[in-house]
This record gives C-alpha cells, sequence and structure tokens, in this order.
C-alpha cells in the first residue's frame, strides 16, 4: 500500500536520512499510516519515539509478564513512576532508570544527569525526593578504562545529589570484565507525597493551555535517545555531543517551584521532558489522555540562536518540563517560576483532534497523528533461544583451600566485596536530616524516615549478574529475592520493586533469551512474594564491538518499617551471644564469588530459590525483629556464610567462633551461596526461644557460632585477626583509586 | 525565643535547620526569602543554613552573601544578635565578611562525607559553653569546599583572641590549623563547616549538635 504514496520521500529526503532515522521496515509503517512521505521534523520524531530507549518495541511483550497489582500500589507502571500506599494518606513515588551509555561516554555528566533525570521523574508525580540510590557496574579494577569512570561516575553523582540536597543512601557497586566497554549507571529515587495530591501527565482537556517550565532548549543531547538504542564501537567518543550537560542548581529551584505550584490548585497535568524532551513529553501527555496537543515552537525559551524546529524537539537539555494549566491559572505558575529565576512559558495548547501539530516561524513544521507515534509503535516479538543449562558444582571435587582465614580475608577484600567507602564519601547522606540508615551503617537497606513520623522506608538494589548469566530464570528470582531478603533483614514489610533491565542487543537471540528469562524469572518471584513491579526500564544494546554485558535486571525495592525504634541492622552483635543460622546450607558455589575469586572459575549452576521457602524463612525473621528476640541480622549473600559473619563481626567490633560438624565439606558451608538465608545473633536464652519457634514455624534454624573475642575462627582453627579482615575490606578501593598504578594492578 | 533561617536559591539544609530550632526551641524559625531587605524585629537567633546557594557558581558563597538580605543580616551582626553560618552558610558569611578567612576546595579535591570527631576548643563562647564537660563530639559533615584558609598573621590572631571554637580531631579537608569553626571577634557569629543541625536526633547523627544550640538559646523546659 505504502508504494501508492508519492513521492516517497518529502523534500530534501533522501534515503540515507531515512535510514539514519528509522529501519525501512519501519519507514514503510509511516509511510502507510501518513499516507504521505514524512519531513525531516516527523521524521526525527518517529525516531526518537520509535527508539528502543523510547518505545520499548523489543521488550513490552515480556514485560507484560510482571504482576504490577496489589494492596498497596497506587500507579503501577505507564506513569513516571511507581506510587504505593504507605498508609496515613502518604504515597512511597520510586523509579530506577539507566544512563549507561552517556556515562561511558561522558562520566561525570552521563551520571550527573542520569540523578537529575530521575529525580524529575519522582517530582513530576507531586513528591518532594527524599532519597537517592544508585546501582553501578564497572569493568576489570585492572582494565585501563576503570579507574577514570569509577571517578568520573561517582564525582557526577555526587555532583548532582549533593547539590541538588537530596541524600544517596546507598546502592551497590561491582566489577567485572564484562563491563569493560559498558558500564552500567542505574540511578533511583524514592519520593513522598499526600495521596490526595498526585500528579500525573495524561492530558485531561482540550483548548488548556501548555507551559514550559525551567531551564532553556539547547542543542544538546540531540539524539540522545537513539544514541542510547545502539551499540558502541569505535569511536564512540564521538558521541561526546550527545551527551546532556546537568545543572543540579537548576534542578533544585526547578523542584521547589513545582512542588510550590502544586500545593496551589493550577496544575491539570504535568510531565518531565526526560529522553526525547519536547517531542516525548508532548506525545505522551496528549495520546495517554487521547487529546492532541498544538505547539508554536517560536515560544520555546532558547539557549543557542537559529535553532530549527528539529533540533528543538531532540534537543535533551535538562532541568525542564512541561505543564497543562488550568485556564487562568497561567499568572499564578509565572509568579512562582518567576521568584525561582527559572523560565516560563505559554508554548501552545491542548487540543481535541488527536494529532501533534507544530508551528515555526509561521508555519506548520509537522502535523501528524498521535496514535501511531505513540500507543501504535511497533513490538517486536524477536526470536530468542534459552540459555545452556550448567551443571551443578559439587564443592568435592573442588581444590581444598588450607587456610580458611585467608581465604576469608581474601574474598572480603575482592572487588565486589570491598567497602566502597571510597565511593559513599563523596556523597551526602544525611542532608534532609532523615536517614537512619545508609552506605557507611551495617544495615541491608537504606533506611530513610518519613519526616514528620515515626515511620521509615527500607530501600535496597540488587542484581547478581553472576547467576543471571548461569542462568537468566533463577538469577531473575533471585534478584528479586535478594531484594525482598535485605527489607526483611531491617526489619521492613517489602511492598513493591522498580527495575531497570540492563541488557546486550536483543536482535541477537541468545541476548533475547537472557532478557525473557530474566524477566520472567522475577515475575515469578514477584507474584510468589506479593512484591509487584510499579515502575522500571530497560536499557538494551549494552554491547562494545559485538560483546554484551552480563545480564543485568537491577531489582529497587521499597518496604516499610512500621515503627523506627524496630529497625534492624547487623551491627549490634554483643560478646557471649549466639549466633543462629535461618534457611538450609547444601553448599551451593556454582556461579559463587568463591569460584570466581578463589578459583578462577565462572561456571555451575546458579543457586536455586525456593520462593516459598524464601517467604517463610524471612516472615520468621522479620517477626523475631519484631519481637526484640534479636540483637542482628544479616541476609547471606555473596560469599555465604563467612563473609555474611565477618561482616557482622566487623562492624561490632567482636569476633566469632563458627562451629561445623556436618557432611559437607567446610569451605563449601562456609563459602556456599545457599538462598534464602539469614544470619541472627541474639542472647541465649532469646535463641532457645527463637530456635523452638522456628521448629514450629517448618524453618530450619541452627546454632552455629557464639560471639566474643578478637578473631574469626571455624572449629578452632583457621583463624582471622579483625584487624587483618578490616586492612583487606577497607583497601580494595584507596588502593584501585588513589594507589600508583603499579600498586593497583599487584592487588 | 525567636528564631530565623535565611534562604537562598540552592539552600538545600534550610528544612533541617529549620527542624533542629524547632526541637530546640519549640517554636517553628521564620524563613526569611533572600530577597526581604530586613529580617524579622526581635530574633534571638539566626541561621544561615548549609546547601549550594547559587550552585556555589563563581566561588562558594560569593552570590549569597551579595543578596539584599545579607545588608540587615550584617547590621544584626553588629548590633550583637547570635548567628551560626553552618557549610555553606560559613562560606556566606565569611564572603560577607562577618567573619575572617575562607573556605578552598577540600584539599583531597573530593566532597567529603561523614561523622566527624572535633575537639571543642573553647567553652567560653556563647555557643560552646554547653560543652563545658566535654572535650570531644562528633558532628557529621558534607562538604566540597571545606579547607579553611586565612593567612598566618590572621590564624595567630583569632587564636590568640579565642576565636577558634572548633578543630577537627582528624582534618577531612586540609583546614589550616584543623581549624572547623571560628567566631568574629564581638563573639556573636560563628561559622563553621560541620553541621550540628545534624546531630540533635539519637535516630539521626546522634545527638552532640544539641548543646550547641541550647548554649546559645537555652534548654526547652
Amino acid at each position: 500500500m505504502s508504494e501508492a504514496v508519492n513521492p516517497r520521500y518529502a523534500e530534501g529526503i533522501t534515503e540515507e536520512i531515512v535510514l539514519d532515522h528509522v529501519t525501512a521496515d519501519e519507514y514503510e509503517i509511516i509511510l502507510k499510516e501518513l499516507g504521505r512521505a514524512p519531513n525531516l521534523v516527523e521524521l526525527g520524531i518517529f525516531s526518537v519515539m520509535w527508539s528502543e530507549h523510547c518505545s520499548y518495541k523489543s521488550s513490552r511483550l515480556h514485560l507484560s509478564k510482571f504482576p504490577t497489582k496489589g494492596d498497596k500500589v497506587i500507579y503501577g507502571p505507564g506513569e513516571n513512576a511507581g506510587v504505593i500506599d504507605i498508609g496515613d494518606g502518604q504515597a512511597a513515588i520510586f523509579k530506577m532508570e539507566s544512563h549507561n551509555h552517556p556515562s561511558y561516554i561522558e562520566p561525570y555528566q552521563g551520571a550527573a544527569t542520569g540523578v537529575g533525570g530521575i529525580l524529575r521523574d519522582v517530582f513530576t508525580m507531586g513528591a518532594r525526593p527524599v532519597a537517592l540510590m544508585n546501582a553501578l557496574r564497572f569493568g576489570d579494577p585492572k582494565h585501563p578504562k576503570t579507574r577514570q569512570l569509577v571517578a568520573g561516575v561517582t564525582a557526577g553523582i555526587g555532583g548532582y545529589g549533593n547539590c541538588v540536597g537530596v541524600p544517596t543512601v546507598g546502592g551497590e557497586t561491582n566489577f567485572d570484565k564484562g563491563y569493560n566497554g559498558n558500564i552500567l549507571v542505574n540511578a533511583m529515587a524514592v519520593g513522598l507525597a499526600d495521596t490526595d495530591k498526585i500528579f500525573t501527565a495524561a492530558a485531561r482537556e482540550p483548548d488548556y493551555p501548555v507551559l514550559y517550565v525551567g531551564a532553556k532548549t539547547g542543542r544538546d543531547g540531540i539524539h540522545g535517545a537513539t544514541m542510547a538504542s545502539a551499540e558502541f564501537g569505535e569511536g564512540s567518543e564521538e558521541n561526546r555531543p550527545t551527551v546532556q550537560v546537568g545543572d543540579p542548581f537548576t534542578e533544585k529551584k526547578l523542584i521547589e517551584a513545582c512542588l510550590e505550584l502544586m500545593s496551589e490548585d493550577a496544575i491539570s497535568s504535568i510531565q518531565d521532558m526526560g529522553a526525547a524532551g519536547l517531542t516525548s513529553s508532548s506525545v505522551e501527555m496528549a495520546s495517554s489522555g487521547g487529546l492532541g496537543i498544538e505547539l508554536d515552537l517560536d515560544h520555546v525559551p532558547q539557549r543557542e540562536e537559529n535553532m530549527t524546529a528539529y533540533e528543538m524537539m531532540l534537543s535533551e537539555s535538562q532541568e525542564r518540563m512541561l505543564i497543562i494549566i488550568k485556564p487562568g491559572r497561567e499568572h499564578v505558575a509565572e509568579r512562582i517560576f518567576r521568584k525561582w529565576d527559572l523560565d516560563v512559558a505559554t508554548i501552545g495548547k491542548t487540543a481535541p483532534h488527536g494529532r501533534l501539530v507544530l508551528r515555526h516561524q509561521g508555519e506548520v513544521v509537522c502535523d501528524l497523528p498521535l496514535d501511531p507515534i505513540g500507543e501504535n509503535a511497533p513490538k517486536y516479538d524477536r526470536p530468542w533461544f534459552p540459555a545452556e543449562a550448567r551443571g551443578s558444582i559439587d564443592p568435592r571435587e573442588l581444590h581444598q583451600p588450607e587456610h580458611l582465614g585467608e581465604v576469608l580475608a581474601g574474598l572480603m577484600g575482592s572487588a565486589d566485596m570491598a567497602s566502597k567507602r571510597w565511593i559513599w564519601r563523596q556523597y551526602d547522606r544525611h542532608v534532609m536530616a532523615d536517614t537512619a540508615a545508609s552506605s557507611e551503617d551495617p544495615a541491608d537497606a537504606a533506611i530513610v524516615r518519613v519526616h514528620g513520623t515515626e515511620k521509615a522506608l527500607a530501600i535496597t538494589t540488587d542484581c547478581t549478574p553472576r547467576y543471571c548469566f548461569a542462568d537468566p530464570f533463577e538469577g531473575g528470582k533471585q534478584a528479586v529475592a535478594e531484594a525482598w531478603r535485605n527489607l526483611t533483614a531491617v526489619g521492613a514489610d517489602p511492598i513493591a520493586i522498580t527495575d531497570c533491565l540492563n541488557f546486550g542487543n536483543p536482535e541477537r537471540p541468545e541476548i533475547m533469551g537472557q532478557f525473557v528469562g530474566c524477566v520472567e524469572g522475577m515475575a515469578e518471584a514477584c507474584k510468589a512474594l506479593d512484591f509487584p513491579v510499579v515502575s522500571g526500564n530497560v536499557s538494551l544494546y549494552n554491547e562494545t564491538d559485538g560483546v554484551a554485558i552480563p545480564p543485568t535486571p537491577a531489582v529497587g525495592a521499597v518496604g516499610l518499617i512500621p515503627d523506627m525504634s524496630q529497625r534492624m541492622g547487623y551491627g549490634g552483635m554483643k560478646e557471649n551471644q549466639v549466633l543462629l543460622l535461618v534457611g538450609e546450607t547444601r553448599g551451593e558455589l556454582g556461579a559463587s564469588l568463591y569460584l570466581r575469586e578463589i578459583e578462577n572459575q565462572e561456571k555451575g549452576a546458579s543457586p536455586r530459590v525456593d520462593l516459598a521457602v524464601e517467604k517463610r524463612n524471612g516472615d520468621f525473621v522479620r517477626s523475631a525483629i519484631r519481637a526484640g528476640q534479636v540483637s542482628a541480622v544479616h541476609d547471606l549473600s555473596d560469599g555465604g556464610l563467612a563473609c555474611a559473619a565477618a561482616d557482622m563481626a566487623m562492624a561490632a567490633g567482636v569476633g566469632i567462633k563458627l562451629a561445623y560438624t556436618g557432611n559437607l565439606p567446610v569451605f563449601a558451608w562456609m563459602f556456599g551461596e545457599d538462598q534464602g538465608r539469614y544470619l541472627i545473633a541474639a542472647d541465649a536464652n532469646d535463641a532457645e526461644a527463637l530456635r523452638a519457634d522456628a521448629k514450629a514455624a517448618n524453618v530450619p534454624v541452627e546454632v552455629v557460632g557464639l560471639a566474643g573475642g578478637r578473631f574469626i575462627s571455624i572449629n578452632g582453627g583457621h583463624a582471622v585477626d579483625l584487624i587483618r579482615l578490616k586492612q583487606a575490606h577497607e583497601g580494595f578501593m584507596p588502593a584501585l583509586m588513589d594507589g600508583e598504578p603499579e600498586a593497583r594492578v599487584a592487588e | 525565643m525567636k528564631t530565623a533561617v535565611i534562604v537562598f536559591p540552592g539552600s538545600n539544609c534550610d528544612r533541617d535547620a529549620a527542624m533542629a530550632l524547632e526541637a530546640v526551641t519549640g517554636v517553628k524559625p521564620a524563613m526569611v526569602w533572600h530577597e526581604e531587605t530586613e529580617l524579622p524585629e526581635g530574633l534571638d537567633f539566626i541561621m544561615v543554613p548549609g546547601g549550594f546557594s547559587y550552585g556555589d557558581y563563581l566561588r562558594s558563597g560569593a552570590v549569597a552573601a551579595r543578596s539584599p538580605i545579607v545588608n540587615d543580616l550584617k547590621a544584626k551582626a553588629e548590633a550583637g544578635v547570635p548567628m551560626l553560618g553552618v557549610c555553606n552558610g560559613f562560606q556566606i558569611l565569611t564572603e560577607a565578611g562577618l567573619l575572617d578567612g575562607t573556605l578552598m576546595r577540600n584539599a583531597s579535591l573530593h566532597f567529603v562525607c561523614e561523622k566527624a570527631p572535633l575537639l571543642v576548643e573553647t567553652a567560653n563562647t556563647r555557643f560552646t559553653k554547653g560543652y563545658a564537660d566535654r572535650k570531644e563530639i562528633v558532628i557529621p559533615v558534607a562538604h566540597h569546599d571545606g579547607n579553611y584558609f586565612a593567612d598566618e598573621a590572621t590564624l595567630d590572631r583569632i587564636e590568640g583572641e579565642g576565636q577558634v571554637a572548633f578543630r577537627y580531631a582528624n582534618n577531612p579537608n586540609g583546614s589550616a590549623r584543623d581549624i572547623a569553626g571560628v567566631t568574629n571577634a564581638a563573639g556573636n557569629v560563628l561559622g563553621m563547616m560541620p553541621h550540628p543541625e545534624r546531630a540533635v536526633d539519637a535516630d539521626h547523627g546522634g545527638t552532640d549538635g544539641l548543646a550547641l544550640f541550647e548554649s546559645v538559646l537555652g534548654k526547652l523546659s
């Protein structure tokens, strides 16, 4: 049918220009939908709206497998961020998003604008942002680019978050050679709002004024969304001009001005300008409301001269918002935004016609029906095949280490386990005066008080890419289960998650198989744990020269601690207390940290997650915390029981005498990464009561050690001094970042 | 007790300051926008909060120190009203000429956020008299430009006059002579990089900052 479109190309457009924007197949769809050839502005709009980043064309089909509803879900996916009910008329609003490609090209600005963007997603909905988190994956510490990327990303996250005045309370940092050419920077923001003051993006009425507020539009970030949807190769650094530049000072003013305007009866709907800037914000507002929108680009505040309509529509200049205002209330917005020295301009209106109409210098430069751009964007069922199943590891067939204490010190000082003090010391973790636990504190999740109440939010980010690579389905389950476990370990009721799904090129069936496997595993865990997905983001094409990153579906999770005085950490162990292990240990070493760091092997099946057991064990631990029967709780993850015990001992300054008499090789018992487990420190009489309760609840609980002394030992031997452990744990990052280059590679 | 917190574009510890003042006095402080030309009458205490006024552009505190409200702030300082500048507030007070010295980029060049042990250098100021029985306290720091600098003669003079209120036990930023907080010659203006307003609550940052506010504002009975 598109054959009938004549001419096939609008004036000034060539086949080459078309293919710079969309695929040949997609161009055919455009011709068919429009019945004419699009001009350059229209082609640019299709290009960004149909980019993977904005359209989720490869992933949408599978994302629908996530459970997204629940008693506490107010808004799930589809809004700028997820919204959950935390009681008393209050809501927590949160989302996680990737800024991987820009951060690799220009680490400071890439990471900074990642923070800025995710904050806007949250305050757009009426929330005051109260916490930031980040999940970072860098390449091999020995790779020549790693140090510069760590330094730049850390400075960028801190530079933005510190200035905006939202505490960066936690996160995770991993190193793996699989990220050498493609680091991951995933930022999460959490905000608080009243449930009756939540704002959404969908346009409600035609003929309402459309206001542009915030910073001016420049030529930065043009086609950023398209870049973020492409693989890297030689010369990616030349993309630097497509990375946006952030101004946290403007963002801080924008937060205050928006929240001030939201307290007045003026806003009909509001949307931030994120990826694909003015295009995606105007299209999404109009199309989700079933309306149309008309903009006069001459009124857009511009930072540079002679900007074209194409440039304005595709710019990703930061710190901008689009507001549909109630008619006659424009002056309220003007007063507030002028007070904060921000631009404010009426640039158009909503319309009943379901089209995007743009005027520039008196001419109509774009007139497109909205449905094909947004709702009817291409959706692909990409071919995929599942990852090959790996066999399990029999610890008896592995080399038996001689000195288990030294192995423990080695693991505690390894790249993934080592203290990330060097990083989080650069983040303001205390501003807003509600942080009860952050990266510096011995707790499995960050804890942020709900301002002016005795409630607190618990927040964590988790993913174990080793497991996802070994078995995408089990790895996806494990990422969700570990997040649930971390919230439980601080005494919270887990409520919901956001996700950031980072994968390689979905056009390759094995990569698509990783994606599908992880999503299905996550969905299964979310269902079993009543832990719905309320927001999220997909980042594909994380490849350089055809090499994909390990599959990394990062999970950001939020729970509620109803009473702050009942929060828990892993630092409270005291001399002579009993150490209890909750959960069953089979010594699973497949895809473990031990295997990678000590044996230099990355093989074996990832540990299985039995979701019913996970729930039973976690519910038991949470009720023990609330009954006041325990002094310290730590979840077991990377490095297993021994590494968790080391964390607890270092935090408390008290040693642990571990004891094991079972049939497994001792090192497998110590370092196996069996799931659904916790370590608890309790007084002897409480421990007795807990064991009796556990038996009744069908939860395996056993005594594995006694607190005391200055060492960690196992069965009376293999002792390692806490000072030695601490030196190993704290030494890695300073050696990497501040040491001489030779010292860095010696580690 | 009547208190005020000045708010500049980019201030971000204004809420922390207000919460601390309310906790100590039982009364919410007046929040005064920088474009005002006069502070409320009869103030017992003024706080210039931390943050990134004007994004730290040009120099930390330099633009804010030229705000309309600063003229009256100077008049109130002259009149002896007690005032405390914390972090960016300290930077603003030095830029406004109300305190000696200046705050340069941290020696490490990195932003630093940690719970900093401080030595109470003198309990002989109206801000520190509540620390008479204590030598060391812990107050959080969070700054990029906290490296206190003044020429040797100035340092000798402020030390000689007892104007150094706090020193770092473990200097996190390269400050000259480990100085963490200084007063003016009259003793009614205190500037410090550490955040006492983030240390008035056992659930958040500890309570070592409480005595500072109680010294100058009295204890809430």
